[in-house]
């Protein structure tokens, strides 16, 4: 018996290494869309959570804590064999983009949502008393302030969407998580774990890494950026 | 120019206003004064509907201030000062005079600029155009605040305590640009604390006290000859 690190191990997992391509290729497929789908509707119901009506409020805060408190497994296989034994299946892939987007979309608000309401409420009265609308004070005010308060965690729900991609599996789907576990268990493929799951791992890091460094290296220019502002105007300050 | 009808503001089951019922003349100097939690404020900010009353009425210019028209009829008659200025901080200070003119206003960049510049001049601030505001002391930022309520050009301008958040020693700064305004043909309403303010140019002064108007009168009755109780009270303890 071969060890698990041995090179007919590793050789397995280069013969198959389209299979690897494969599943990186669908689970960034499913992560893009869920991305796209996850913003929209974070946007939506965060700017609904953080609206004065409180019907927009309440459907926003029912959402939020019906996806949050709910398994994404569950709503995935809800999505997808509610839908198949009615007749009405959407695919794997469709499956996989829609419920990470609404899973994730209910994060999404919650960030933006926090966002906008840790603005003190003096710059919407500002704005308001000026005669900006909703809108007006949303966009000019509001979301450029919010905006720097917003991104970190948002990308961090990015993150947390590319590898929550590997959730398909339950439904037998094509992403790289699904496909490194048919390979390691595969009749004629089986049985090189470690370099698989080392391989599917490496992927993983390679997409997800640069993401959070993008994230922190956003805030601390901002807050740089910030600080410059602050010095920029000290200066003036004693010239004056 | 600005008429209260009735006017009825809960907060929960706190009622904070309770029937009041004020007209301010075009180009009069009201100011209202009286002990915190009196309900002055809120008044004020009925005004631009920053605060909609529970019941009750609120005219500018004849037409009748109501939810759907707010923004616009707001827009058109009336600017604020706040205590806490509210400046936008991720704006410089010119963009924060010439963002509403821009966009609300239909002025040009150029034409906005000239105004900004102009009422920059007026509150004497006119090198700070490029700073941010969170590098100015609290009374230039007040001034700034001011200038930007100028740049509406509108008929009304409301003041909501603009000193009471001011170091002692930079009251004065704004109240003398307050006192220069008074001499425009500006509609002004001023919640205020400071006396001789009130003394040196108010037409009329209005005591609150409750949630109720108790008494108004002409600054010298009211700081020579006050009949109510209440406002000797005030009075005998506010001015020493």
């Amino acid at each position: 018996m071969s060890g698990i690190f041995s090179k007919g191990a590793w050789l397995k997992v280069w013969t198959y290494r389209s299979t690897f391509g494969f599943g990186l290729l669908n689970t960034l497929e499913t992560a893009l869309a869920g991305v796209l789908l996850a913003m929209m509707i974070g946007i939506i119901l965060g700017l609904m959570a953080a609206s004065e009506k409180k019907i927009l409020k309440g459907i926003s805060r029912v959402y939020v804590e019906l996806i949050q408190n709910t398994p994404l497994l569950l709503q995935i296989c809800f999505l997808y064999y509610a839908l198949a034994f009615s007749g009405n299946s959407l695919g794997i892939i469709a499956t996989g983009m829609i419920s990470l987007g609404i899973y994730h979309g209910a994060y999404m608000a919650e960030v933006i949502r926090a966002g906008i309401e840790a603005i003190p409420k003096g710059q919407s009265e500002a704005a308001a008393s000026q005669g900006f609308g909703y809108i007006g004070r949303m966009y000019y005010v509001i979301l450029p302030q919010s905006i720097k308060i917003i991104l970190p965690p948002m990308v961090n729900q990015v993150v947390n969407l590319v590898k929550n991609t590997s959730c398909l599996y339950i439904i037998g789907g094509a992403d790289l998580i699904s496909l490194t576990y048919s390979f390691v268990t595969g009749a004629t493929t089986g049985g090189a774990y470690a370099p698989a799951y080392l391989v599917s791992g490496a992927l993983f890091f390679i997409i997800c890494f640069p993401l959070s460094k993008l994230a922190s290296v956003w805030e601390n220019n901002l807050k740089k950026r910030d600080k410059k502002v602050n010095v920029a105007g000290n200066k003036e300050r004693k010239v004056a | 120019m600005i008429k209260l009808e009735n006017i009825n503001k809960y907060f929960g089951e706190l009622h904070v206003l309770k029937d009041v019922n004020l007209e301010v003349k075009e180009g009069e100097k009201l100011v209202i004064i009286g002990p915190s939690g009196s309900g002055k404020s809120t008044t004020v900010r009925c005004m631009n509907f920053l605060e909609e009353p529970t019941s009750g009425h609120v005219y500018i210019d004849g037409q009748e201030l109501t939810a759907k028209n707010k923004t616009k009829l707001v827009r058109e008659t009336t600017s604020m000062v706040f205590q806490q200025f509210n400046l936008y901080p991720h704006m410089t200070v010119l963009k924060n005079l010439t963002l509403a003119p821009i966009k609300l206003h239909h002025k040009s960049k150029k034409e906005a600029e000239e105004l900004a510049y102009h009422y920059l001049d007026v509150v004497g601030l006119r090198d700070k155009a490029h700073v941010y505001p969170t590098t100015l002391s609290g009374g230039q930022q007040q001034r700034i605040a001011i200038a930007r309520a100028l740049c509406a050009q509108t008929k009304i301008i409301l003041f909501d305590e603009p000193t009471s958040a001011l170091d002692p020693e930079t009251i004065q700064e704004v109240l003398d640009v307050m006192i220069k305004l008074a001499k425009e043909n500006i509609t002004m309403v001023v919640v205020t604390h400071e006396m001789g303010f009130a003394r040196q140019v108010a037409d009329r002064v209005v005591f609150m006290a409750d949630g109720q108007i108790i008494e108004e009168g002409t600054p010298e009755h009211f700081f020579t000859n006050p009949s109510n109780e209440r406002v000797k009270q005030f009075l005998g303890k506010i001015i020493r």
